[in-house]
């Protein structure tokens, strides 16, 4: 019988298969097709204190391999959040991660605090959207700021906290070291990079917010680079995602260096993306003869030192 | 029945006017779809990630297909043109919510790619329908498929055939008028529209189009303006895929 189970931060999920935020809701309109209780966790759509109107439309555009999108972080709001998005979460065998947005610290806090009694077992901490002017990005790109977010966080959070990293930065290993010195228990990464589209035909940029996050298979091998070098450089567990299409994707991630693996685009273009990648690592397991999927990683470095 | 994605089969393909396909898809969906539903439609090349929505033009539940007619857009539309009977067609579906059906004397209008959706809505409403459609030019695919529904009236951009200018050119030459209106086509159009059926005081049902992800109502791309704040979004914005694509256009800001 072979083991899928991973430890992230304290927290024990069945599998290493999440959602990546912003692409799933809350879960209620994939649970139509997919059985949420197969995945290791639901990683949330950002919920911020008040409700956000989000970006003016078109918010999305396809390009070769990926996508843009500038959905600009619409949310309902932590009340509306709390009331019907987690009682319907809590439903199901599977963990609950929040993902948090704010424009400035208090914001970010007040959203933490509002959840130290609901039914989350994990925050993510969404400092790296490129899609809004205040807050997100804003926070991730200068390493004290990072530290100094996740400190703030950290001393008001009940739940284990998780830093989402922008790749959107010279380094990605300075940031993750700020978010380990400002006292994360995990890291997320990669948020989307940030692209622009323009359509030829019309002169017109092709999102309304004329930048946007570029997301999909073209973003992967960044991705799975930067999950590898973050790995070598802090200690903290990664939930690695980026263009995560398949479990062969999944499997690149966890050799890299990933705990755990988020799904993100793929569920566009397979609404049962999450469930595939799950038993296509069962599979992959199987097939190599791996009793326990912590054996697989970061072993790509094992190997290589190794020899 | 809720939607679902599966690989289905292609029953038929031909090419109504230039740029302009009609395809039978053999699809269980046929059993469940509803006028102004539609469906998503995935490429089988891996570059092109996201599936492209499309309208149901027709549903025959007892022969198990679903008709869709659509513009060659892009290089996924493109893609499709080039299926042909017992081609592999990936498919998720039905979505949406569909005309409500309601009405003595309505209207049905179409203009441009707009039109196949409300054949089927056409064929389904028992009442008087007054049918008015909406071209570029002299090819009037659909034209004759919607006779045996209702009286048609066409209007041509290039006035090469019926009213010159626009469906609302048609309306007032032919002095029509109608006490429910449903409609679908480009958003200038559906403006003049919503306008229209303000001033006439009649209900008016517009089916919006826009750029999609997911389909199903959880990525937040294809939001549209409302008048009042939405009860799922908590703001001005409702889905187009999940809660549309069929909005009382009073209620939309367009």
């Amino acid at each position: 019988m072979i083991s899928t189970k991973v430890n992230l931060a304290g927290v024990e999920l069945k599998n290493p298969v999440m959602t990546a935020s912003g692409t799933f809701g809350s879960g209620a309109e994939y649970g139509e097709m997919v059985n949420l209780n197969h995945l290791g966790a639901v990683v949330t759509k950002g919920v911020a204190n008040v409700p956000w109107p989000g970006n003016p439309t078109p918010r999305i555009a396809e390009v070769y391999g990926g996508m843009l999108n500038a959905i600009g972080l619409q949310n309902p709001g932590f009340d509306v959040f709390a009331s019907r998005d987690l009682p319907f979460l809590r439903q199901f065998d599977t963990k609950i991660i929040v993902n948090v947005c704010g424009k400035t610290t208090e914001d970010y806090i007040d959203v933490v605090e509002k959840l130290g009694d609901q039914p989350a077992d994990m925050l993510e901490i969404n400092i790296s959207c490129p899609n809004v002017k205040e807050g997100g990005i804003a926070f991730g790109q200068d390493p004290k700021a990072v530290e100094m977010i996740t400190r703030e966080v950290k001393r008001h959070a009940k739940q284990p906290v998780i830093m989402k990293l922008s790749p959107n930065v010279t380094d990605i290993t300075v940031m993750a070291k700020a978010a380990e010195a400002g006292g994360a228990d995990a890291l997320s990464l990669i948020n989307t990079l940030t692209g622009m589209k323009i359509d030829i035909h019309k002169r017109k940029f092709a999102l309304a917010n004329r930048t946007g996050g570029l997301s999909g298979p073209a973003v992967k091998p960044v991705a799975v680079r930067m999950v590898y070098q973050v790995s070598q450089a802090v200690k903290l567990p990664i939930i690695g995602m980026g263009g995560i299409m398949t479990a062969d994707d999944a499997i690149e991630f966890i050799l890299a260096g990933a705990t755990a693996v988020a799904v993100g685009t793929a569920n566009f273009h397979n609404p049962y993306a999450t469930e595939d990648i799950v038993r296509g690592i069962e599979d992959y397991m199987n097939l190599y003869g791996i009793q326990d999927i912590n054996e697989l990683i970061g072993a790509v470095a094992k190997a290589d030192t190794e020899g | 029945m809720a939607q679902k994605k599966e690989t289905a089969v292609v029953y038929s393909q031909e090419e109504l006017a230039p740029g302009i396909f009609s395809m039978w898809i053999i699809t269980e969906m046929a059993a469940s779809a509803k006028p102004g539903q539609f469906i998503a439609v995935y490429s089988r090349d891996g570059s092109r990630i996201l599936p492209r929505p499309i309208s149901i033009c027709e549903a025959d539940p007892e022969e198990g297909r679903l008709r869709i007619v659509y513009r060659i857009a892009g290089a996924g539309t493109q893609e499709f043109s080039g299926y042909v009977s017992g081609d592999p067609i990936d498919i998720m579906g039905p979505l949406g919510n569909g005309f409500p059906r309601e009405g003595e004397n309505v209207f049905l209008i179409g203009g441009g790619i707009g039109i196949p959706p409300m054949l089927e809505l056409a064929k389904q409403l028992n009442c008087e329908k007054q049918i008015i459609l909406g071209y570029r030019d002299e090819n009037l695919f659909l034209r004759d498929e919607f006779e045996a529904y209702g009286e048609v009236f066409v209007a041509t951009e290039d006035g090469s055939v019926g009213s010159h200018g626009n469906v609302l050119d048609a309306i007032r030459e032919n002095g029509l008028s109608a006490d429910v209106m449903y409609a679908c086509g480009p958003t200038p159009m559906l403006r003049a529209l919503k306008e229209y059926a303000a001033k006439e005081g009649i209900p008016c049902y517009i089916s919006l189009e826009e750029k999609m992800a997911c389909g199903i109502g959880a990525c937040l791309a294809c939001v549209c303006k409302t008048r009042d704040v939405d009860s799922h979004s908590n703001v001005h914005n409702r889905r187009i895929c999940k809660d549309g694509p069929v909005f009382p256009a009073q209620e939309v800001d367009l």
